[in-house]
């Protein structure tokens, strides 16, 4: 395994987020974790990440301990973490904001390379390399924060919502990039509400209700499941 | 004309050293939306360093200089580290009670220390008087074009650094979003205490420039400069670096002239400005309006 999470309890003060959730990420996978609003998903990629405040467990990812290292450690290990909320900086152009994703390297060959991959993906962005991020659109947004994630050249790439707030249209294209991100050797950990989507996509799921795994199994599983088609596919 | 002509030339000189001093506060409120009151006091570090450094042999105005920069930017980084890093992620007035603390601190320490003392010191002569005509009666001296050109060299590097470097980039997301930088890989606590630093360095190069024309230097020098500066910052839009430079010259053009047309209407002309500019525009001349964050 990649990353496997064991028990991990994360805590804002007295408020229990999660509480004691374990999971695992192989390579060549794409993995979702799906639950309703609240249920503690941004909790975990945070913990990952080394933003929360881990209370308890352990997350071992490529036979390292994560738990005590500092963020920007994380990243140098190889995760790539899109948080939620599309975070570009939105002071900085298009192009800053790319070669920000690529921070961490020093091959400028692969950078340029990867520049091109990403403009190649969305066209949009090159149209408006020069322009300041604030001035996109919201799905512009999203798709800058997810090209910024692909420049880094990460082993695991964590995506929080990356269909929050996007057209149907922009959705697609989003998640048609998050399947050939994996093809080409990336895994991904995927924290979606958009639960059917996020199914249709991911190799194994795991369904999470107050800080716990209320399921898991396989995606095409999941999806047939007459509880979660009720909870969380609206059918 | 002459006159007109003599006056700007007082006025940039003095005008490029508050931009100096007003880069290290508006980079430092960029950065963490800190007003650092101890700034100031990093003015005075700058020039007693100078001070002192100059009586060591074969030490001319660049040494000098370097040595004063180097001084107060390291003392800078300290003082990141031991005061106000630790309340990073407390009410911001806590941050800013230390920061007077602090700067009460440095105005008072020195005062104590035997070979510094509360009195006024003549500062050396780093540099050769010489005149030259320029147009008329208006003349221009060596310490006018030294004050102006190391001050335009610095900003001009220092610009170049945010704009264009690698480093420069991850100070501007720094200061847009931390847990974002963060998640770049960008080891967030190094930016901060390189903004101090560098902010330290140029606020001692601007220290020494000052007390080449006013060659008078006490352990209090840093307060009404300070002060001045951080009116140009935010005159020019706090956390707006091309603010700095634009609000440091008009503050100090403005000053010169008023002066001139009233030597008591000098001190207060640039609270005057500051005021109307505040008026009609509250984020300064070059400030963007802050952009709510999520
Ligand atoms: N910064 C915070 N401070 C306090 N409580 C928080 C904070 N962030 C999240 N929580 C709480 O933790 C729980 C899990 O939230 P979150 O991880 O954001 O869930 P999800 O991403 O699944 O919507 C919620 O009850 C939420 O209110
Ligand atoms: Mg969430």
């Amino acid at each position: 395994m990649l990353l496997e999470v064991r028990d991990l309890k994360v805590a804002y003060g007295a408020i229990e987020a999660v509480r004691g959730v374990s999971f695992s990420v192989d390579r060549q996978e794409i993995v979702t974790l799906i639950g309703a609003n609240g249920a503690g998903k941004t909790s975990i990629l945070r913990a990952l990440s080394g933003l929360a405040d881990i209370r308890g467990g352990s997350i071992e990812y490529a036979g390292q301990e994560l738990r005590g290292a500092r963020p920007h450690e994380i990243v140098r290990m190889g995760i790539s973490h899109v948080p939620e909320g599309r975070l570009a900086f939105l002071n900085l152009s298009v192009h800053e904001n790319l070669l920000l994703g690529a921070y961490i390297r020093k091959d400028k060959k692969g950078i340029e390379e990867d520049l091109d991959k990403v403009y190649g993906l969305f066209p949009r962005l090159r149209e408006r390399a020069r322009q300041i991020s604030g001035t996109l659109s919201g799905g512009e947004q999203q798709m800058l924060v997810v090209g910024r994630a692909l420049m880094s050249n990460c082993r695991l790439l964590l995506l929080d919502e990356p269909s929050m707030g996007l057209s149907p249209i922009l959705v697609q294209e989003v998640f048609g990039t998050i399947v050939s991100v994996c093809r080409m050797g990336t895994p991904v950990l995927l924290v979606e509400q958009n639960a059917g989507m996020a199914l249709s996509i991911a190799d194994r799921g795991y369904v999470l209700e107050t800080g716990r795994v209320l399921l898991e199994g396989e995606s095409s599983a999941l999806a047939g499941m007459e509880e979660i088609r009720a909870a969380y596919l609206g059918e | 004309m002459e006159h007109f002509i003599q006056l700007l030339i007082f006025g940039v000189q003095l005008g490029v050293i508050y931009a100096l001093i007003a880069m290290g506060y508006t980079m430092v409120y960029g950065i963490i939306r800190l007003i650092n009151f101890a700034h100031g006091d990093l003015v005075m570090i700058g020039a007693f360093t100078a001070y002192f450094v100059a009586r060591i042999p074969g030490f001319g105005f660049i040494p000098v200089m370097v040595a004063a920069m180097i001084v107060p930017a390291v003392i800078s980084v300290v003082i990141e580290r031991l005061a106000y890093r630790p309340l990073r992620n407390r009410p911001r007035l806590s941050v800013l009670i230390t920061a007077i603390g602090v700067s009460i601190f440095l105005e008072n320490l020195p005062r104590m220390i035997p070979v510094i003392g509360p009195n006024y010191r003549p500062f050396p002569q780093l540099i050769a008087f010489r005149e030259f005509r320029l147009y008329g009666s208006a003349v221009v001296n060596t310490i006018q074009i030294t004050n102006i050109a190391a001050s335009l060299i610095l900003l001009t590097l220092l610009i170049g650094i945010v704009r264009f470097t690698k480093t420069g980039r991850a100070m501007r997301a720094v200061s847009f979003n931390k847990e974002a930088a963060a998640l770049m890989g960008i080891d967030v606590n190094r930016v901060i205490a390189l903004t101090f630093f560098v902010g330290a360095a140029l606020a001692g190069a601007g220290g020494v420039l000052y007390s080449l024309t006013y060659p008078m230097i006490d352990v209090l020098m840093g307060v009404w400069l300070g002060t001045k500066a951080f009116v140009a910052a935010v005159l020019g839009g706090i956390g707006s670096i091309p603010g700095a430079v634009l609000g440091g010259l008009l503050m100090g053009i403005v000053e010169v002239f008023a002066t001139a047309f009233n030597s008591e209407l000098g001190y207060g002309a640039g609270f005057i400005i500051l005021i109307l500019v505040l008026l009609f525009r509250p984020e300064g001349l070059m400030g963007r309006p802050t952009i709510e964050k999520v």
